[in-house]
């Protein structure tokens, strides 16, 4: 069968909306359109309906006690935004010390960045190798005055999976409270807050086949109870944790989203994984120097993060064009920095900018897996082919043992 | 981020990619960049009795506008005379390639990558005329090896 071009193969920057998920929510925007706060007519009482039917769907699947502890945002960048300031500000009394690590989201590295410059003091965790967080490193980091530890569930670059309950144990017994940014985890890793001990957790809906512009914040309501000082002011909306009108479709898309992972999830997750798999072991049988980055066990079942030795990530992207991957190599961007979580976890800055995500979701198929991989070892060869470094490479000389000209 | 077409020409039809044997008397190498920095340019040059440049073969590791960038610069100084090629700038590549500012760099690595072989080339000839009994003893040019 004929593959269709471009393949979408970036699943962690976003997913397609599922098509079930997108006929759950129209009705939403042209009859039952009414604003889910408007508390005096049908139209209103219909919307809140809703609302409060996602809201312990939600709930639900992510093992909290009730709807009440779901508190929608915009997104997980505005839901990080939201645990990391507001608990900051509610509880800086108590404390300014907060716990993260050096490879969470920018959502939450630099919420925390503007609290250092607010008088905060925040121990970044370093991770190893395989991009994980030494749950160890977490309690010795723990001070008198650390009022908060968040530590995301997956990475979004190489996918691993943190160990959370390890972490919420040690949390839980210190009584720090406990964040996670659970964006790229849910629903296909193991989540649930009150085994992990997680008083707070962000959201989004459009990384599984929900809609953009939607996400939550959870916040526990008892054993602890977690207060925080909202960062949006208004009409004081979802208990007056974030003022906005409520964005109901979305809400509605997003409940529907987790509704298909609690049908299909498990089945779904197994068969993104056999095509992982299939795809790891195309390139590497046909391809030498091919370095994976982060552990192997301990990852999301659709992410593939590799390094094609002696190739430059962006070029690779170029000639792979008609896929739509990701790549380490900040070429792009201004600073020509590479890829800051990889140098977290130590990756030499050639390799970080030879790195390569395929993210593989719900709408891959075999045969796209199959194309992609026979495209991908193409070029690589066909780049190594003009790169200098790969000549020195198969001539025996130590990369490293050059003097190179920094520029 | 949009390549021109002509960064898109040089990277899927680059001219001149390969090798010249670097121990050749008439051949000069520039290796240039870091691998830590995403980019490395190995050009090189192969100059006759009259110091025109005959042939020019070029390798690169980095983005799209580093390798047409290389590869630009090859075709421009083919069948120049090496004084000639040694006055090119970065920003007749960048101009000619279309190039966004954050991609001037990788003019900038070609412009230090062709001056870079002519030294090199330059130096192979001292070496030589010394060699031949034009001047100084082998022991004062110890130094002056070539050291790619």
């Amino acid at each position: 069968m004929a593959v269709q071009l471009p393949i979408f193969m970036d699943n962690h920057s976003t997913t397609r909306v599922d098509p079930r998920v997108l006929e759950a929510m129209l009705p939403y925007f042209t009859d039952d359109f009414g604003n889910a706060a408007s508390r005096t007519h049908a139209f209103g009482w219909k919307a809140e309906a809703a609302i409060e039917a996602s809201r312990e769907t939600i709930a639900r699947f992510i093992g909290a006690e009730s709807g009440r502890e779901i508190v929608f945002t915009s997104g997980a960048t505005e839901a990080d935004n939201l645990a990391i300031k507001g608990i900051a500000e509610y509880y800086g009394a108590k404390g300014k010390h907060l716990v993260t690590s050096a490879i969470e989201h920018k959502a939450v590295l630099d919420s925390c960045k503007r609290l250092e410059k607010d008088g905060f003091s925040v121990t970044y965790l370093p991770v190893g190798k395989d991009g994980l967080v030494e749950p160890a490193a977490v309690e010795q980091a723990i001070r008198r005055d650390t009022i908060l530890v968040s530590v995301m569930l997956a990475n979004n670059e190489v996918g691993t999976v943190q160990s959370l309950e390890e972490i919420g144990k040690i949390t839980r017994a210190k009584g720090v409270l406990f964040h996670t940014d659970a964006v790229q985890g849910i629903g296909k890793t193991p989540f649930d807050v009150r085994k992990m001990n997680v008083d707070l957790a962000s959201l989004t809906a459009h990384k599984i086949y929900g809609p953009k512009g939607i996400g939550a914040l959870y916040v526990r309501r008892s054993r602890p109870r977690v207060r925080l000082v909202a960062q949006m002011d208004g009409g004081g909306h979802e208990r007056g944790n974030r003022s906005g009108t409520l964005n109901v479709p979305g809400a509605v898309g997003f409940a529907k989203a987790l509704e298909l992972y609690e049908r299909e999830g498990a089945a779904e997750n197994e068969r993104i994984l056999g095509l992982r798999q299939r795809l790891y072991d195309k390139l590497t049988g046909r391809l030498e120097k091919v370095e994976l980055n982060g552990d192997w066990e301990r990852r999301l079942p659709g992410n593939l993060n590799v390094s094609f030795s002696f190739v430059e990530g962006e070029a690779m992207m170029m000639a792979i064009k008609d896929v739509a991957v990701s790549s380490g190599s900040a070429c792009t961007s201004a600073s020509l920095e590479p890829s800051y979580v990889l140098r977290a976890m130590g990756l030499d800055e050639d390799l970080a900018h030879s790195s390569i995500r395929f993210g593989i979701g719900r709408f891959n198929t075999e045969e796209e897996v199959d194309y992609v991989a026979e495209l991908v070892a193409a070029e690589v060869e066909r780049l190594r082919a003009m790169s200098p470094l790969y000549e020195m490479y198969q001539e025996g000389i130590d990369l490293k043992s050059i003097q190179w000209s920094a520029h | 981020m949009a390549y021109s077409d002509k960064v898109i020409d040089h990277y899927e039809n680059p001219r001149n990619v390969g090798t010249l044997d670097k121990a050749d008397e008439a051949v000069g190498t520039g290796l240039v960049g870091a691998p830590a920095c995403g980019d490395v340019m190995r050009l090189q040059i192969r100059v006759n009795d009259d110091g025109i440049i005959e042939d020019a073969r070029f390798k690169t590791f980095g983005c799209g506008s580093a390798i047409a960038s290389s590869s630009l610069a090859t075709e421009w100084i083919k069948g120049r005379h090496i004084d000639e090629a040694a006055t090119l700038k970065n920003s007749q590549i960048a101009e000619e390639l279309n190039l966004p500012p954050v991609k001037i760099h990788c003019s900038v690595l070609a412009e230090d990558a062709v001056k870079s072989a002519i030294e090199d080339y330059r130096k192979k000839q001292a070496v030589r005329r010394a060699l031949a009994g034009e001047g100084a003893s082998r022991a004062d040019l110890a130094g002056e090896e070539a050291s790619v």
